[in-house]
C-alpha cells in the first residue's frame, strides 16, 4: 500500500511541485463534481491531501469547500439528491466504489463539525461510543484507558477527569468542541475533517483548538474548512482556495498568503471580496 | 425626481415639539387595537373555561351519586328445606334451585327484622315492603349459596341492594310527590324506608360494586356496574398498545429515516394524514367487514375492538413519532455517522432515545383517543348486553365484552332515570382514566426530556 501511495505521489509530484518534500498523498480528489439535484455545486476539483499535514480549504460562503470536505467521508450520502462524480481515493482506494463499506470509511476518516455536537450523554459515553461500536477494546479497563488517552489527546483530560459521568452538553462551547475532537480521535482515524470547527467559539477557545490541531498533525492528516484567513495561515501547511464551486488554486500556505498565482485568491485574501 | 425625494424627506421628519408623554392619535389607535385583541383572546379563554366548568359541574352533579348506593342489612336464614331438599349439598342440585326459591327467604327475613324493630307503616303489606329490596337481591343470595354450599341452614347477615327508587329517594331523584304518581313506588314505602334507615337496617355507603359488577337489565339500575366495561376497555387498550406502538414506530422510522423521497412515499404520507381525519365509524365498518365477516373473528370481542382502534390510532402515533424524529437535530445524526456508526445504530442509539418522550406522548394521546372512541365499537357488536366477565387473557380477548364509552351510550338509551346517574358516573370514571393517561404522558415527557 505504501509503495502504491508513493507511486501515486511520484506521479503527482510534478503537479504539486511545491508540496512539502517527502510528503505522502493520503487522499486524492480527481475531477470531483457534486450535484444537488440538477444544480452543480462543485466543478472538476483536483486536490491532493498530504499525510500528517493540515490542509486548509478557504473561500467565500457557498464556494463548495464544505461540500468537498463532506465528500471525503461521504457524509453527503445522507442528502438524497446529492450526486458525486469523479474519483476520490483514500490510500489509492476509491471511496465511492460501491463495494466499499462506508461505515469503515468513516471510522478511518473522522469528522468534527461546525457546531459542537456532543451526544446528550455523559462525557465518558461520548468518547466511548465510537470504540464500542467498532469493537476496538476488549475490556472495561482498556476502554477507560482509551477514553483517557483520547481526552488527553484533545487537551480536555485535566478539565474533564473529575466529571466524566456528567453530560457532555454541560461543557462550555470550546470544551464541547474538544470533546468532539476526542470522540473523533477515539476511533483512531487516519484523517480528521474539520468543518469550521472554531466558528462557534470565542477567541480563547479558538486558540486552544488551533493549538490542538497543530499537535494532532503529528499523528493525523487534517483537512480544515475555515472562514478565517488568520486561522488558515496559523494552522495549515497547505491551503486550497475555492470560488464558485471551482478550486482556484492550491499551494503551500506561505505561498498562497504571500505570493498567490491567481488574482482571485489575492483579492479574497486581502478582503476585496467574499 | 429630486422633488419627490425631497418631499418624502420632509414627510418623514417628526415634529420636534412633541413629548414622549403625549400620545398622538395614531399611537392611541394602535394601542386600542392591541387592547381589543387582548380582550377578545381573554374572552375566548374565559368562555372556554366556563363551558368546561359547566360541563364538569353537570357531570359531577349527575354522576357523583352513582358512587354511593343504598343497602338493606338483613339476617337471612338460609333454609335448607327450601334450598336443598335432598340435603346432599350436591352442586348440580343446588344449581337447579332458581331465584324464585330465594325470594321468600328475603321476604321472611325482612318481616322478621321489621317486627324486631317495631317498624310498620299503614298501607304497606309484606309484599310491598319486600319491594324495597332490589330484584337483584335473590340472585345475589343465590350466587352466595352456590359459592358456599356449606352455609345452608345457617343464618347470615347480608347487605342487599335496595330497589332503584329507594336508592333514588336518598339521592334526591325520587320525592314523596313523584312517588305518589309512580307505579313502582308509593309514599308509604318511602316512609317505611325512612323508618328502616333510622333503625339502621337501611344505609347508604360507597358503591364498590359500581366498578366491579357487570351491567344489569333495564329494571335493575341499582345493580348495574362497570366491571365488564372496564375489563373490556383494558383488554382493548392492551391490544392497541401492543400492536400500534411497534407498527407505528417502525413505520415512522422507515418513512422518516430510510424511505427515499419520491412520488410513492409522498402518496403514503398524504394518505396517513388523510387516515387521521377519517371518521371513526368508517373504521368500524371496515372492522366489521374484514375482521368479523372475512376473518371470522367473534363479535363483541376485545380483540376485534382493539384491532379496529389500532387502525384508528396508527395515524396519530405515526404523525407524532415522525414529528418527534424530525425534532431531533440533524447534528446528532451527523455526529453518530461521523464516528462510523451505521444508519441503524445512529437511529437506535441516538435518535430514538431523544425522540422517545415525543413518541410516548403521542402514543398515550392516541391511546386516550382510542379509549374514548364509541362509534366503531357499536358496529362490531360491543354494544351488546354482556353480563359475563371476559376470561383471562389470551382467551379473554375473544370473549364478548363491553367498553366504557359504549356502556355510557348504552345506559343513556335506557328509560329509568337511575341510568342517567349511572351513565354520568361512567363518564366520570372514563374521564378519570383519560386524566391519568394524560398526566402519565406529561410526566414521561418531563422525565425523559433532554436538552441538546
Amino acid at each position: 500500500m505504501k509503495v502504491e501511495a508513493d507511486q501515486v505521489f511520484a506521479n503527482n509530484q510534478a503537479a504539486a511541485a511545491v508540496g512539502a518534500t517527502g510528503a505522502v498523498i493520503k487522499m486524492k480528489g480527481d475531477k470531483v463534481g457534486v450535484f444537488y439535484g440538477s444544480k452543480q455545486a462543485l466543478f472538476d476539483v483536483d486536490l491532493d491531501i498530504y499525510e500528517r499535514q493540515v490542509t486548509a480549504l478557504i473561500g467565500p460562503s457557498g464556494c463548495g469547500k464544505s461540500t468537498f470536505l463532506r465528500c471525503l467521508n461521504r457524509m453527503n450520502d445522507t442528502i438524497d439528491i446529492c450526486r458525486v462524480t469523479g474519483k476520490i481515493t483514500l490510500d489509492s482506494e476509491d471511496i465511492y466504489d460501491p463495494a466499499i463499506d462506508v461505515v469503515e470509511l468513516r471510522a478511518r476518516v473522522g469528522m468534527v463539525f461546525q457546531k459542537p455536537n456532543p451526544f446528550p450523554k455523559s462525557i465518558y459515553e461520548n468518547v466511548a461510543y465510537g470504540p464500542r461500536i467498532h469493537g476496538l477494546v476488549k475490556s472495561k479497563a482498556d476502554l477507560d484507558n482509551l477514553v483517557e488517552q483520547s481526552l488527553r489527546g484533545a487537551g480536555l483530560w485535566e478539565e474533564a477527569k473529575d466529571r466524566l459521568q456528567e453530560p457532555g452538553t454541560g461543557l462550555s462551547g470550546g470544551q464541547q468542541q474538544r470533546l468532539c475532537i476526542a470522540r473523533a480521535i477515539a476511533v483512531a482515524p487516519e484523517v480528521i475533517l474539520m468543518d469550521e470547527p472554531c466558528s462557534a467559539l470565542d477567541p480563547i477557545a479558538t486558540a486552544k483548538v488551533e493549538e490542538l490541531i497543530d499537535e494532532l498533525r503529528e499523528n493525523y492528516t487534517i483537512v480544515i474548512v475555515t472562514h478565517s484567513m488568520q486561522q488558515a495561515a496559523r494552522v495549515s501547511q497547505r491551503t486550497a482556495m475555492f470560488h464558485l464551486g471551482e478550486l482556484v488554486e492550491v499551494d503551500d500556505t506561505k505561498t498562497i498568503f504571500t505570493n498567490p498565482s491567481e488574482k482571485r485568491t489575492q483579492d479574497y485574501i486581502t478582503g476585496r471580496f467574499g | 425626481m429630486t422633488d419627490v425625494s425631497a418631499d418624502l424627506a420632509t414627510q418623514a421628519v417628526r415634529p420636534n415639539d412633541r413629548s414622549l408623554f403625549v400620545r398622538d392619535e395614531r399611537t392611541t389607535r394602535r394601542h386600542r387595537a392591541e387592547m381589543r385583541f387582548r380582550m377578545m383572546g381573554l374572552a375566548a379563554v374565559t368562555f372556554g373555561i366556563i363551558a368546561l366548568l359547566g360541563l364538569m359541574a353537570s357531570i359531577l352533579n349527575n354522576g357523583v351519586s352513582s358512587f354511593s348506593q343504598t343497602y338493606v342489612k338483613l339476617a337471612i336464614n338460609l333454609d335448607a328445606s327450601k334450598l336443598d331438599k335432598s340435603g346432599k349439598r350436591d352442586p348440580a342440585e343446588l344449581q337447579k334451585v332458581t331465584t324464585f326459591a330465594y325470594q321468600p327467604l328475603i321476604k321472611a327475613a325482612l318481616v322478621k327484622t321489621m317486627a324486631e324493630h317495631g317498624i310498620s307503616v299503614d298501607g304497606v303489606n309484606a309484599k310491598q315492603a319486600a319491594e324495597l329490596i332490589s330484584k337483584e337481591a335473590p340472585a345475589q343470595l343465590r350466587r352466595y349459596v352456590l359459592a358456599h354450599p356449606d352455609k345452608i341452614g345457617e343464618t347470615i347477615t347480608f347487605e342487599l341492594l335496595a330497589a332503584g327508587r329507594i336508592d333514588g329517594y336518598y339521592k334526591g331523584r325520587v320525592t314523596m310527590e313523584s312517588a305518589a304518581l309512580d307505579r313502582n313506588v308509593s309514599p308509604e314505602q318511602l316512609r317505611l324506608a325512612d323508618q328502616m334507615r333510622e333503625a339502621g337496617i337501611l344505609e347508604k355507603r360507597f358503591n364498590w360494586s359500581f366498578f366491579t359488577a357487570p351491567d344489569a337489565s333495564d329494571t335493575r339500575p341499582e345493580a348495574a356496574g362497570l366491571g365488564v366495561a372496564i375489563l373490556g376497555s383494558a383488554y382493548m387498550m392492551l391490544v392497541v398498545l401492543v400492536l400500534s406502538l411497534p407498527i407505528g414506530v417502525a413505520a415512522s422510522i422507515y418513512l422518516e429515516e430510510f424511505a427515499p423521497q419520491n412520488r410513492f412515499t409522498d402518496i403514503i404520507e398524504v394518505n396517513i394524514s388523510n387516515l387521521a381525519a377519517v371518521p371513526s365509524i368508517v373504521f368500524g365498518i371496515l372492522g366489521l367487514a374484514i375482521f368479523i365477516n372475512i376473518a371470522g373473528l367473534p363479535q363483541s370481542a376485545p380483540l376485534v375492538g382493539g384491532l379496529v382502534l389500532t387502525l384508528m390510532t396508527l395515524p396519530t402515533i405515526i404523525i407524532a413519532t415522525r414529528s418527534a424524529l424530525k425534532a431531533v437535530p440533524p447534528s446528532i445524526r451527523d455526529a453518530a455517522l461521523g464516528v462510523g456508526a451505521s444508519k441503524l445504530q445512529s437511529i437506535f442509539h441516538h435518535v430514538l432515545p431523544l425522540a422517545a418522550p415525543g413518541i410516548l406522548t403521542g402514543t398515550i394521546i392516541g391511546l386516550a383517543q382510542a379509549l374514548g372512541e364509541t362509534a366503531p365499537l357499536l358496529l362490531i357488536g360491543m354494544v351488546a348486553f354482556v353480563r359475563e366477565y371476559p376470561g383471562a387473557p389470551p382467551e379473554g380477548f375473544f370473549d364478548p365484552a363491553s367498553a366504557l364509552p359504549v356502556q355510557v351510550y348504552n345506559w343513556t338509551t335506557r328509560g329509568d332515570p337511575a341510568f342517567v346517574e349511572r351513565a354520568s358516573g361512567a363518564i366520570i370514571v372514563l374521564l378519570i382514566f383519560l386524566a391519568i393517561m394524560n398526566i402519565t404522558a406529561i410526566i414521561l415527557r418531563r422525565r425523559f426530556e433532554r436538552r441538546w
